[in-house]
């Protein structure tokens, strides 16, 4: 116990001020392009959807990485693999559902709603 | 006791990686949070178009607010990791420092979430308007009710730092509630990006 009690979330790499500020820094960004790109309108539908979601995960892995500090090394191993479970689990999930309603939607040509 | 030295070698081990257990415990009860937010956005994008003759996203929503909400979270995962930064250092004022202003911050997200909620449903835009408003503020309000028990702990961890100071059981609860306060900004990344933004072009 005399040494600092590793409050890092799961040993292994230890945050500093910088990649805390590395990471907010991307998130940021990665927040206020999506909000211009929709908000003032700089791109056609499909353009600015595309966008929002590749910025979203973009911004989701920094996040993962810079501020919940996961990653494959051997002591983050387990987290890391109960992650890619979980979403395999959330494709399933939200896939599987949009999957199933746009077809029964088309099927019973229910449109709108 | 023949069996002495190998039990202690066992006990300082159980206490080393006592703390890297329960962490992943907790961590397996975030993956099982993240299915049922899962859920609840595939719920949401079915529902998504379901007016029922009422108001659409595209006019509800308003952009300017979305956005403060978000940096106001942003701002606050900024302020918890210089709230662990300050316990690795053992500073104990400062730890009790950031998280009164990481309390601040996620007040102010659940002051404008609050805000938004209310002059909807004073607009008669409540969820029993239509489909769509009952998939959006089930969604909302849920990440909403994580945010504000995440506000509640974060009282109690300052009431824990000032009575207890900084035992390495503390120490280990201040690291749970850092991902679990991470965990919620991340959740939030993915409802502005579907219900806000995406919502402008349904």
């Amino acid at each position: 116990m005399s040494h600092s009690p590793s409050p890092d979330a799961k040993g292994g790499s230890e945050a500093t001020l910088g990649t805390y500020s590395v990471g907010f820094i991307l998130a940021i960004v990665l927040t206020v392009i999506p909000f211009a790109i929709v908000g003032f309108g700089w791109l056609p539908r499909t353009g600015a959807l595309i966008a929002v979601g590749v910025a979203a995960v973009i911004q989701i892995l920094v996040h993962l990485y810079f501020f919940l500090h996961l990653d494959v090394s051997r002591e983050h191993r387990a987290n890391a693999m109960t992650g890619v479970f979980t979403a395999l689990i959330m494709a399933i999930l939200v896939g599987g559902t949009m999957w199933l309603f746009y077809n029964l939607h088309y099927r019973t040509m229910i449109m709108g709603g | 006791m023949a069996t002495t030295d190998a039990s202690m070698h066992d006990e300082i081990q159980a206490e080393a990686s006592q703390g890297t257990v329960v962490n992943f415990g907790f961590w397996i009860y975030l993956m099982s949070d993240v299915i049922i937010f899962s859920m609840l956005f595939a719920g949401f994008v079915v529902l998504s178009t379901s007016y029922a003759g009422g108001p659409t996203g595209r006019e509800l929503f308003e952009l300017p607010g979305v956005f403060l909400e978000t940096l106001a979270l942003l701002f606050s995962s900024l302020t918890y990791g210089l709230v662990m930064i300050s316990l690795r250092q053992g500073n104990k004022r400062r730890v009790q420092g950031w998280l009164l202003v990481t309390f601040l911050l996620g007040a102010c997200f659940i002051g404008l979430e609050l805000h938004e909620f209310l002059s909807l449903a004073l607009e008669g835009h409540g969820p029993q308007r239509s489909g769509f408003l009952s998939a959006f503020f089930t969604l909302v309000g849920t990440h909403g009710t994580h945010v504000t028990f995440g506000l509640l702990w974060i009282l109690v961890m300052v009431g824990q730092v000032a009575y207890k100071g900084l035992t390495p059981a503390v120490a280990s609860r201040l690291t749970r509630l850092s991902l679990f306060w991470h965990f919620l900004d991340i959740v939030w990344i993915a409802v502005f990006s579907t219900v806000y933004l995406g919502g402008m072009y349904r």
